[in-house]
Order: structure tokens, then sequence, then C-alpha cells
């Protein structure tokens, strides 16, 4: 148990250094998809995206936060931490005080 | 590769909610067999860093960017079910919190880059597993070709439901989409094989695919060490 604390830590460690520091360094380049709508799909169906739904951190930044490094970082935190919280409570809930059940086999 | 908000024609779209609702139902029946509580925080430590991973978007030549999917990564440490549900999961957050990707689009966001780059694409690694000679060398070329598979079969699905739902033509956007996702692929075989490696050094009790040739079995799962 001791290995996995130390697992835990270092893994949740890691993404939310990645999360904070690096994350702001990340290229805006449009990704493959988007620049592929760009050059295919311009106008059009492209125009309703404009109706994005609202989000609370639209575009993984914080709104209010000036400086877009900082903005971006805690955005990345934030998703970090509630990826985390949502997956530990869901994964909670579907293990249901299992201790040691036989996880899923290989199946090849 | 998230498919944007408004791309999608409503048949699609739906049809894309009903395989991601039936892969996902599937992989909560099986975690509700044999999920146990001392994996829980390691699903969400492996959920945790594909969502800061997906951030960190690299340059590819052309004036684009790629980025880390890790739906194969997470499959080859923890099953395909599993994948589907981890990625489930990270693309709803994507969505709703942050409006990457469409909400009419998140079915079919989960059928790309859950259901097939994670669930299906472990089979694509299960049979090279057959192939590939049974070394280290072997297991990393493995999750390597699995793992750029994995986006480039992602990226196809995703051009071609882009075409049922009348946004562009399948002759144009097919060669472009895999084409540009070759070499993003190149990344994720990159990172995978690089995470996935240093677990195998440091924890192989974690990485479920790797037998050791001393004969561990499935019966030593992740967690169950000491």
């Amino acid at each position: 148990m001791k290995r996995n604390a130390k697992f835990i830590i270092a893994g949740l460690g890691i993404s939310l250094l990645l999360a904070f520091f690096v994350s702001p360094l990340a290229s805006s380049f449009p990704d493959g998809l988007e620049k592929v709508l760009e050059k295919l799909a311009p106008g059009g169906r492209i125009e309703q995206t404009e109706h994005r739904p609202v989000a609370p951190l639209p575009d993984y930044g914080f709104p209010g936060v000036g400086g877009e490094r900082l903005s971006t970082g805690l955005a990345g935190i934030i998703g970090t931490i509630l990826v985390f919280a949502a997956v530990f409570f869901l994964g909670k809930a579907l293990a249901g005080g299992k201790s040691s059940a036989p996880i899923e086999r290989k199946r090849d | 590769m998230h498919i944007p908000h408004g791309f999608l024609s409503p048949e699609i779209a739906i049809g894309g909610y009903a395989v991601a609702a039936a892969a996902c139902a599937a992989a909560v029946r099986q975690a509700n067999r044999t999920l146990s509580e001392r994996q829980v925080p390691l699903l969400g430590v492996m959920a945790a860093f594909v969502f800061a991973a997906q951030m960190l978007n690299f340059t590819i030549p052309g004036g684009t960017s790629g980025h880390f999917l890790g739906a194969l990564m997470v499959a080859v440490l923890l099953g395909p079910l599993t994948s589907c549900l981890v990625m489930a999961v990270v693309l709803t957050i994507q969505c709703l919190g942050f409006a990457d990707g469409g909400l009419d689009a998140l079915g079919a966001n989960i059928l790309n880059m859950g259901v097939i780059a994670g669930a299906a694409c472990y089979y694509v690694f299960v049979l090279l597993r057959k192939l590939l000679p049974n070394t280290k060398a072997g297991f990393s070329a493995s999750v390597a070709i699995a793992a750029w598979f994995s986006v480039v079969s992602s990226s196809a699905l995703c051009a071609v439901e882009l075409w049922l739902s009348g946004t562009f033509a399948l002759a144009v956007a097919l060669p472009l989409m895999v084409g540009v996702h070759s070499l993003i692929g190149l990344g994720e075989a990159a990172i995978t094989v690089a995470v996935i490696t240093v677990l195998v050094e440091t924890r192989p009790d974690l990485v479920k695919a790797w037998a050791p040739s001393e004969g561990r079995t499935h019966a030593d799962e992740m967690g169950s060490s000491a």
C-alpha cells in the first residue's frame, strides 16, 4: 500500500506540474482535426461553433485571470483535480467495498 | 481530435451516443464485478495524467499541432473497457468544463477516442504481442505500433463521421485526416512507450499487459503489491 501511495502522490504531482507549468507552453496551432475543418469546412457548419455551449473554463482558460500563462495553468490544475475526483468517486462507487477481486482477465 | 459543436448530423451524433453508452455500460458492469477498492486511486491518477497530458499540444509541420490521447496507454495499463470508461470521463469533463468538443459530438468523441482508440486498439496491441517476439523490445514495439494506430484509426473514423454528416467529401478529408494524424501518432507512440517503459522498470505490477518471464500471472494485479 505504501508503494501505491507513493505512486499516487508522484503521479498526481507530475500531472499537476504538467498542467500548471507545461500546458501554458503548449503549441497554440490548431490540432489535426481543427486544421482539416478550417481547410475543408470554412463557413457553413463551422459558423455554428459560434454558438458553442458555455463552459466554466472555456478553451482551458480561467476567466478573469490576467495573463494567459496563469489562466491556462489554473484551468489545467482545476481540470486535473476534477478528473481525478470524478474517476475516484466513480471508481469507489463501482468498487463498492471489494477488496481483492480478480481483475479483468486478459482475453487473448 | 475533439469534434466541435455543430459539425455532426443528428443521426451521427445520436449513433455516437448509442455506441458510447453501450461501451460504457459494459465497462461499468465489468468494473462492478472486478474493480477493487485499492485500484481506485490508481485509476484516478491515470485519468488525471491523461487530462494533463492532453493539454500539451506539440507542433507538427504545416502550422498544426497534435496532442497525446492516452487511450491506448490506459488500455495497456488497466484493460480495454476500463480505458473506455476513463476516456469517457476525461472527454465529458473536457466538453462540459472546457468547451473542448461539442456536447452534440460527445458520444462520437467517446466512440473515436475511447471505444476505438482505447478498447478496440487494445486488441491490435494483443495481436501484435502474439506476432512479435515475447521480449521487452517486442512488447515496446507492440505498444508503439498500437499507440500510433490508435490515433490514426480514430482520426479515420472521425473523418467518416464528418463525411456521413455531410460536412465534407470523404475522398478529400480522409487522406488529410489520416495524413496529419500519422504524424501525431508518432508523438502518441513515443509518449506511450516512454510512460509504459518507466512503469515496467519501476512498477511492473502496475502494467497489466506486461507479464515478465518468471511466470507472473494476472493474479498479481495492479495494486496487489504490499
